[in-house]
């Protein structure tokens, strides 16, 4: 049996990052809170780049909580909405050149999103990785972790609810 | 205004996110917070939509509740978030301003218990509720210090 050609490694590299690049960029307020992601395979993590607008306390100082809510939530979200989409953009269904050109396809929507602040957040990067722990047609269930120094000391950890794009009925 | 009530006010609009969110306090007093942040495009998380990104949403209750908590009449200082919950009830319109209101509802030796609820123009169904616990260090009253 002839099995056929594995893609080139640019062809495969060039795709996932630029999907990547598309589901980040289609966030402004990731842009505004200085959150980018990287990527390992299909795996990502996030960094919350330290700039003085997301200090909350200017006596200690530490991050604003609402800032670190909000760095959670974004990586949880778009972590999700990768993995929904990774078995259609490798399979070519979704085509990336279009998600590139602005035409994206609907986020997952959060139910609920619960923060558990462990320590205060330093004036420095911070990195954050989610798990999607169930994900179903209509809801999934994504845990996300967030750490500055030591991978093991989280300073926060989230847990939220997501609703999932449907895909429209055909009429 | 109380001076506390004045210190409280001047703390949070010198919050250096809160600033960066054009976050304003409407009111404050007596362990309640209102605060308000104007619609801006920098701040939607689906341009496709316009909608404000949850987490900005999250931003704005986390402060309201934090400085519901210290304007409490035996808050002694600043608080820290432990937990704070959000549920989305619908999408915030755009170009409409968040509302947010904050009420420390029970305070122990050391926790504030807080509830809020942020709407936009369309008051009678909130874009979002919260539930938060806050540290909370009393004022030592006078028996203690004796």
């Amino acid at each position: 049996m002839k099995r056929s050609q594995p893609e080139p490694k640019q062809v495969v590299k060039q795709r996932r990052d630029a999907a990547l690049k598309a589901l980040v960029d289609a966030v402004p307020y990731a842009r505004v809170l200085g959150i980018t992601f990287e990527r390992r395979g299909d795996e990502l993590s996030s960094t919350l780049h330290y700039q003085d607008s997301n200090i909350g306390n200017p006596l200690i100082p530490a991050l604003h909580g609402g800032a670190t809510a909000a760095f959670l939530e974004v990586t949880a979200q778009i972590t999700l909405h990768w993995f929904h989409l990774w078995p259609q953009f490798e399979s070519g269904a979704l085509d990336v050149e279009t998600m590139v050109a602005g035409d994206m396809p609907r986020q997952p929507k959060t139910i609920d999103f619960t923060v558990d602040y462990l320590r205060s957040g330093l004036p420095r990067d911070a990195y954050a990785r989610a798990t999607v722990n169930r994900s179903g047609r209509r809801y999934a269930s994504v845990h996300v972790a967030a750490w500055q120094d030591h991978k093991d000391k989280l300073f926060a950890q989230a847990t939220g609810h997501f609703l999932m794009p449907q895909s429209r009925s055909p009429d | 205004m109380t001076d506390k009530t004045k210190l409280a006010r001047q703390f949070i609009e010198a919050i250096p996110h809160a600033q960066s969110l054009g976050m304003c306090l409407i009111d404050i007093g007596a362990g309640r917070a209102v605060m308000l942040m104007p619609y801006d495009e920098k701040l939607v998380g689906d341009p496709s939509t316009g909608v404000i990104h949850g987490g900005a949403v999250s931003a704005l209750m986390d402060t309201c509740c934090g400085a519901a908590v210290m304007s409490h009449p035996r808050q002694s200082k600043g608080t820290a978030t432990i937990d704070l919950r959000i549920d989305y009830m619908r999408s915030a319109s755009p170009g409409q301003a968040i509302t947010t209101t904050a009420t420390c509802y029970h305070v122990t030796r050391s926790v504030a218990f807080v509830r809020a609820e942020a709407v936009d123009d369309d008051t009678s169904l909130p874009v979002a509720t919260a539930t938060g616990a806050f540290t909370f260090e009393p004022q030592k009253s006078l028996e203690d210090s004796q």
